[in-house]
């Protein structure tokens, strides 16, 4: 089974703290880190080649220092790597990205696409769905547990508002995956040593036969306008005294407001 | 957009270096550049103490750009589960319909399974037409199918919003409608505005795990696309005298791959489902460990409320991630929210501030918390909250 794993690679969004005085996010010091969700991605792809066969390949696109989590993907087990990258690309929303992304992942044949659910610095959760639609195949988001893997099927579940449903696919398919489905490994001594020489292939818009219009910020429909940091309201009060005095003076304004 | 910096302006004081998360700005020859690796995510715009980095809007190359007068009216996703309208739903109307007053069109839901009565229903929240097929491929939730349908219906009457819940069905299927219809997407929106002049929606989010917020726009493609988190935005106003038209479609000759074999509701250990609870109690990392949550659960129980948590307490694997509060958790909106030993990094502030009143309870007083809370103790909460619980009960008890 040929399988492509769709990572990311970001900062580390639980590290990032807010410049109170400009209002603009603090990055010095903070780490990228391969997106947490791609982590179980990886993972799953790995299972399922070790039960079944077949390659994994792990692709991304970004600037040329994503490279480095494409090698920890291949320390993790990922038989090659594509990193898609140049100014073309630069710019991109989920549309964009998902048309880059799928143009490449034409050009793998893929039985099986496997993304995270969605990456920590965007949160949008759309390029997996985006990809699959590019691709004209179907997709799974949000899959907890995969119970059942023939060569042409699937069987899942996957994790909805108030549960859970069984799906069952043909293949080629896309998968969404979550933190529930799987505990992901560390890379081994022998991955590490692989990392280091493996050859990351570098595609330019070229190489996927991309057209410029379709890619980076010409082709993304939305643009962000404007960014600021979130602001509080509404009135405030500090509580003073004893804890005994605190509580008290507690009890007496939730009751006041009817909160009690 | 394209970011540059004015290098007249620009003193090489190296504010805007730090910032980057591409490290794509360099000092060279005795200016800040910005080269290749740069991703145009506009975070480094406000941090230039001279104001020497900007935005360069480019033009549309002609033939490119739709003729956006021809997509009118607002539309709206009213999810269905099992046959029951997903209550966010009736908010998406209630924004929805505003949207459309200010825009001067029809307001417009699509409803794909469920009844004619629940289409019926639709027009009492806000909507002007209700489009509806109970074609059974609808009953259970596949992608293709919705998508397919729904972008046809797009396709045919032009809307030039569209909204959806951000919820597992939501976020899984309009992506595919984006794709196809070649049009933006904004996922997980907290505020919706009309720019007058343009009839742009602005569409607001949280971004980087809720540490800031983003305005994004969707200028050169229609429809205007974007997923709503549940419970942010109001219900609109039921009119039981309100009329509109029910429009059914045809769903003939629609396929999926992908097939639901079976539907599992959970119910939750929790007695209170957290996001209809009017009283929650959360935890973070000053609970120290699982034990902590007794002590929260027994204020529940006094309360009849819901408990909650921070991401810091879920990542600890303490609690559940169903608890989870803040932007990869849930959002809440309870009349009281209890926040202990919570710091309050943005991303759990953007899932509760909304709260009607909030009490935060924390050792450090520099906290973050605060500056959200309605009521703030500063102290030690294995102090406060035994008392608490012990004057409730007294209270009860009388």
């Amino acid at each position: 089974m040929n399988i492509v794993v769709c990572i990311k690679q970001v900062p580390d969004t639980a590290e990032v703290r807010i410049n109170p005085e400009t209002g603009t996010l603090i990055r010095e010091g903070v780490p990228s880190i391969i997106n947490p969700y791609d982590m179980h991605a990886i993972e799953a792809a790995l299972r399922i080649k070790e039960e079944k066969g077949g390659k994994v390949t792990a692709i991304t696109m970004g600037p040329p220092q994503a490279e480095s989590a494409l090698r920890e993907a291949i320390s993790l087990g990922a038989d090659g790597a594509v990193l898609l990258t140049g100014r073309e690309f630069a710019g991109s929303d989920t549309l964009a990205t998902s048309f880059a992304l799928a143009s490449a992942i034409k050009k793998l044949s893929a039985d099986m696409v496997i993304c995270g659910k969605q990456a920590i610095d965007g949160d949008t959760s759309q390029v997996g769905p985006e990809v699959a639609e590019f691709l004209g195949i179907p997709h799974i988001s949000y899959v907890r547990k995969i119970t059942g893997l023939e060569d042409n099927s699937i069987k899942v579940e996957r994790m909805m508002d108030e549960g859970h449903d069984v799906v069952e696919s043909q293949m080629p398919l896309l998968l969404t995956v979550v933190r529930e489905l799987n505990e992901p490994r560390l890379p081994s001594l022998k991955g590490k040593m692989a990392a280091k020489k493996a050859e990351i292939k570098k595609w330019a818009p070229a190489d996927i036969e991309a057209p410029a219009e379709k890619l980076g910020f010409n082709g993304s429909p939305t643009q962000v306008k404007r960014i600021f940091t979130p602001e509080a309201g509404g009135e405030r009060k500090i509580l003073t005294g004893s804890p005994e005095e605190m509580v008290e003076e507690l009890i007496k304004e939730l009751i006041k407001k009817k909160c009690l | 957009m394209p970011v540059r910096i004015d290098r007249d302006k620009c003193t090489a004081c190296e504010s805007c270096i730090g910032v980057c998360p591409y490290e794509a700005i360099v000092i060279k020859e005795g200016r800040a550049l910005i080269n290749e690796y740069c991703q145009m995510c506009s975070i480094c715009l406000t941090v230039c103490p001279e104001g020497a980095i900007k935005e360069y809007e480019e033009e549309a190359k002609a033939g490119e750009m739709q003729d956006l007068s021809k997509y009118r009216g607002v539309w709206v996703f009213a999810e269905q589960r099992d046959g029951i309208i997903a209550p966010v739903s009736y908010e998406l109307l209630g924004a929805g319909r505003r949207l459309a007053d200010t825009l001067k069109v029809e307001l417009s839901a699509v409803l794909l399974g469920g009844s004619e009565a629940d289409a019926l229903e639709l027009i009492k929240w806000g909507a002007d037409k209700v489009y509806f097929s109970d074609d059974p491929i609808f009953e259970k939730f596949n992608d293709e199918p919705y998508a397919e349908l729904f972008s046809s219906l797009v396709n045919t009457h032009k809307p030039e919003v569209v909204l959806a819940g951000a919820t597992a069905i939501g976020r899984s299927f309009l992506p595919r409608v984006a794709a196809r219809l070649r049009s933006g997407l904004t996922a997980d929106c907290t505020g919706l505005e009309i720019d007058g002049g343009t009839r742009n929606l602005i569409q607001t989010r949280p971004a980087y795990g809720g540490n800031i917020m983003a305005s994004i726009l969707c200028p050169r493609t229609r429809p205007q696309m974007a997923t709503v988190r549940p419970k942010v935005m109001k219900k609109g106003e039921y009119g039981p005298a309100r009329t509109g038209e029910v429009i059914r479609v045809e769903a003939g000759g629609l396929k999926s791959r992908t097939r639901v074999l079976e539907s599992v509701r959970e119910t939750s250990s929790h007695k209170i489902n957290l996001q209809e609870a009017d009283i929650i109690i959360s935890g973070g990392r000053g609970l120290k460990n699982p034990e902590g949550f007794k002590l929260l659960e027994e204020l529940a129980g006094l309360l009849n409320g819901a408990v909650g948590a921070s991401r810091a307490a879920v990542d600890e694997g303490w609690i559940g991630y169903s608890h989870q509060v803040g932007q990869t958790g849930k959002t809440v909106c309870p009349k009281l929210y209890i926040a202990c030993g919570i710091s309050g990094a943005v991303q759990h502030l953007v899932g509760m501030q909304s709260s009607d009143h909030i009490v935060a309870i924390n050792k450090n007083p520099e906290a973050p918390i605060f500056n959200v809370a309605t009521y703030g103790l500063v102290g030690d909460l294995f102090e406060i909250l035994p008392l608490l619980i012990k004057r409730l009960k007294e209270i009860k008890e009388k």
